[in-house]
């Protein structure tokens, strides 16, 4: 590809193609960051809905998980007809703050029940017959910010960038361990590739590689810097998801201009001896949150952040023969911070006896949930994102 | 450009690349003709020593034995997988193996049966350089294939659409050349195909509906081969495969007069792709500076790339597994259907990094220090991501071999031969200082070894 070709098809025009080297074409066209945040925490494996907001006055539910189900005296109750796994208290002191959106019965029409493609699925924002190689959060970063080199403009946590994060033109950040990576960009040998290499004369894929490589090694400077700031007051759990939301909630504090934040917590694939393994999992994700949002109120972001909680399926309403649930389809999740126009419970809770073949059918298009935090949350079309037009909600 | 970079561009499109023990001497016309020549065997990939475990005996095991077992198959894939790298590696019969990792693209399957995954790989292989209708249609009529895309709901009465669009959207015509009846129409054309317990095809022939159906505007009793001969017979097809071959060798910016006038030959040689390949390898246009080092490597060329000029042996190749899911390209684990993106596509920050570090990795057999989310095993993705000290990667690079190939160039010119031999990039590198002090009083060989480690972990050596 020609260089003119590839800056016009980066949305690139004009004046930036007299700037002499590519390394300085695109300085001067940060994309404006809007002060809002989006912070995604993805559970990976198909929590268990049911057993996390747990429907207790409900009979088929104990019919159904006779060893499973979570007796009512258990629950911490947010409301007559649910309650949240006993060890999620963190969840339910945010509920009773008014600082959580409860959305119920969520996924999309035919339903995969494969881990990888139904992930693949809500990190597209794809229908299930349909698909995209670009993540939502991806196109996002195409569509409005496509000046900005920097890729930190999304960052997750994590050794490997997800596939929501990734976009035609440009791609989120994937960073664990701030300090560490920037040791890896500052070895000389990267310093000398860039100075001894073709950069300058590059054209094309070259070029493209040359400036992903520079934008790794600048990006890497600037979070590492921004990393080193501040340090939290919020005790996390002991866990990667608590390292992973500490971490983010310090780059927060330390006044980061990235819009959108990715974690994730796996092991939620419990299709045997379901109930330690889920309460353990459930704990530090209630704790960590919990924890991260005590950190984001004293660094004055609570209001600015938006934490979106979610699963890529539910599971089975039976229980199994192992006392464990198997791959299923809808689901809740959660939005967490602290300018939600609209708390609590969105909408009904999940049917237990209009089943699909003993699956739970949704009746809440998860990408209504992604349209509203794009238009409403972070202030961008969602259109350009999603490929359609979604109705908005009005919890923000 | 000279004949013998001419001659390595070809062996990077056509294969991995030159392997250590060949050389770049002699004309295009030559190599080309052997790089097809030597592509008319066929050897089936098996894992030595390893039993064929059908559907049918797991049915029969009890549910112990058969979850030990599917334990074992499961590992048994990515034994596989690692077979087929090493395959990759060898010197000959290279185009095969490349057009096989093209189909397996195309046709991408990801299921969990070991002995599925095995046929599927080897029908992929077998036809890879036959004829692109007998690899349809042996494909669509694979286990593999059959299960992935849910053709073993598709019954009369009851049909399931899914392998009707795939064959339609994603193997041949391409979005916008078929209408949605056509596939409800060829969905019950294909009701029946499944296997039996033995994993071969069969027509259930209570499940097809013998019906009437209307494909492409023409009605008739049509069956599934019908269909698949029906798909051939239509341009488009002709024209849509062309397109995904000429961005997969060639460059990823279409010609479209280029790419018309290919599909229409290919169409023409009633789809034999040996033709379609010679009519590409011995192009004036393959060997123009636009078409040389246009394309990123995925990362399986990568790899493979990197074993075949060096020559690597591996005494434990288990962490290579690890390395491709970090950069993102799993053999018989794609994404989805539609199969790997490709191009930049491969690239982020982490993934570059990883490859950048990759070839010194493998100098110092070094442990892979990155952690990898699992994602792979969709029937376990707990299996959490912690640090593996399986990820040692024990291999040798084969220094004394490779350093022959230099012991008659004179050492000021070793930097430039070198460059020669590993980059499809044109531009230069310039020799970095630390690296030309480090290289005094060295003899050959580490003076070699310590080049080429550092021209295979520049942004140059990652395009073919």
């Amino acid at each position: 590809m020609k260089r003119r070709d590839f800056l016009k098809l980066s949305g690139l025009t004009g004046s930036t193609l007299l700037v002499p080297g590519f390394l300085k074409a695109f300085e001067g066209q940060l994309a404006k960051f809007t002060g809002k945040r989006l912070v995604i925490v993805q559970l990976s494996g198909g929590n268990d809905g049911l057993n996390t907001l747990i429907p207790f006055t409900n009979d088929t539910y104990y019919k159904l998980r006779p060893k499973l189900g979570i007796t009512q005296d258990k629950t911490l109750k947010i409301n007559d007809l649910a309650g949240f796994n006993p060890a999620m208290d963190g969840f339910r002191r945010l509920y009773d703050d008014g600082l959580m959106s409860i959305f119920n019965a969520v996924g999309y029409p035919n339903p995969d029940r494969s881990h990888f493609r139904s992930m693949d699925i809500w990190h597209t924002a794809s229908n299930s017959d349909e698909y995209l190689n670009t993540g939502w959060l991806g196109r996002l970063l195409d569509a409005n910010c496509p000046g900005s080199e920097n890729a930190w403009h999304a960052l997750e946590v994590d050794d490997t960038l997800s596939l929501a994060m990734k976009g035609q033109f440009k791609s989120g950040f994937a960073v664990k361990d701030p300090q560490r990576l920037k040791q890896i960009t500052s070895d000389p040998f990267l310093a000398e590739i860039e100075k001894n290499g073709s950069a300058s004369e590059a054209t094309g894929e070259l070029s493209f590689l040359y400036k992903t490589l520079a934008q790794t090694t600048s990006s890497a400077a600037y979070i590492a810097e921004k990393a080193s700031i501040k340090t939290n007051s919020s005790v996390y759990p002991q866990h990667e998801l608590g390292n992973s939301l500490k971490q983010i909630a310090s780059l927060i504090a330390a006044g980061m201009e990235s819009g959108i934040y990715y974690t994730s917590i796996s092991g939620f694939d419990t299709h045997v001896r379901q109930q330690e393994s889920q309460n353990r999992l459930l704990g530090v994700v209630s704790d960590s949150i919990y924890a991260f949002t005590k950190d984001l109120r004293e660094a004055n972001a609570l209001n600015d952040t938006l934490v979106i909680v979610f699963s890529e399926f539910g599971r089975r309403v039976k229980q199994n023969a192992s006392n464990g649930t198997d791959h299923g389809t809808a689901n809740n999740l959660y939005v967490i911070g602290g300018g939600l126009k609209k708390a609590g419970m969105q909408n009904n809770l999940v049917s237990l006896t209009d089943l699909d073949n003993g699956d739970l059918k949704h009746t809440l298009d998860f990408r209504k949930v992604y349209a509203t935090l794009l238009n409403k949350g972070i202030g961008f079309g969602h259109e350009q994102v999603l490929g359609r037009n979604f109705e908005l909600m009005d919890f923000i | 450009m000279t004949e013998a970079q001419k001659i390595a561009h070809l062996h990077r499109r056509a294969g991995f690349g030159l392997n250590i023990r060949e050389s770049a001497n002699g004309q295009v016309k030559e190599h080309v003709d052997k790089i097809l020549g030597a592509n008319k065997t066929y050897n089936a990939l098996f894992l030595p020593g390893e039993e064929k475990v059908t559907t049918g005996e797991l049915l029969s095991m009890d549910k112990k034995e058969r979850k030990e077992i599917l334990q074992d198959l499961a590992a048994n894939i990515k034994r596989l997988n690692l077979e087929w790298i090493k395959e990759m590696g060898k010197a000959e019969g290279q185009l095969r193996e490349k057009m096989a990792l093209f189909w397996h693209g195309h046709f991408a399957v990801r299921v969990r049966g070991y002995s599925q995954v095995e046929q599927y790989i080897n029908t992929i292989r077998k036809y890879a350089l036959a004829n692109f209708g007998e690899l349809l249609m042996a494909v669509s009529k694979e286990p593999a294939m059959l299960k992935f895309l849910n053709n073993q709901q598709n019954r009369k009465n009851s049909p399931n659409e899914n392998f009707a669009r795939e064959v339609m959207e994603l193997f041949t015509l391409g979005r916008g050349n078929y209408t949605e009846n056509d596939i409800k129409e060829s969905a019950r054309a294909f009701t029946g195909w499944n296997f039996n317990d033995e994993d071969e095809f069969e027509l259930r022939t209570n499940q097809h509906d013998y019906g009437v159906k209307t494909v492409f505007g023409k009605t008739g009793n049509w069956t599934g081969e019908d269909v698949i001969k029906m798909i051939l017979e239509r341009k488009e097809t002709a024209l849509f495969v062309t397109r995904k071959i000429y961005k997969f060798l060639v460059n990823e910016n279409i010609d479209e007069q280029r790419v018309t006038k290919l599909a229409n030959l290919f169409y023409e040689a009633k789809y034999d792709i040996p033709t379609l390949l010679r009519e590409i390898f011995q192009s004036d246009w393959f060997y123009e500076e636009k078409n040389v080092g246009s394309l990123i490597k995925s990362p399986i060329e990568l790899i493979v790339g990197l074993n075949r000029t060096f020559g690597i042996s591996y005494s434990n190749s288990q962490p290579l597994l690890a390395v491709q899911r970090v950069l993102g390209q799993t053999l018989f684990f794609p994404p989805n259907v539609a199969g790997w993106a490709g191009g930049r596509n491969w690239i982020d920050n982490s993934t570059l990094l990883t490859r950048l570090s990759l070839p010194k990795k493998l100098a110092d057999a070094d442990q892979l220090d990155y952690v990898v989310k699992n994602n792979m095993d969709d029937e376990n993705p707990n299996e959490s991501a912690k640090p593996n000290p399986k990820f040692r990667l024990e291999c040798n690079m084969n220094w004394e071999l490779f350093s022959k190939k230099f012991e008659n160039t004179p050492e000021d010119q070793q930097w430039q031969a070198l460059q020669q031999h590993l980059l499809a990039s044109k531009n230069p590198l310039k020799l970095p200082e630390a690296l030309s002090i480090r290289l005094k009083g060295k003899a050959l060989q580490e003076r070699i070894k310590l080049m080429s480690i550092y021209i295979t972990r520049t942004p140059e050596y990652q395009l073919a």
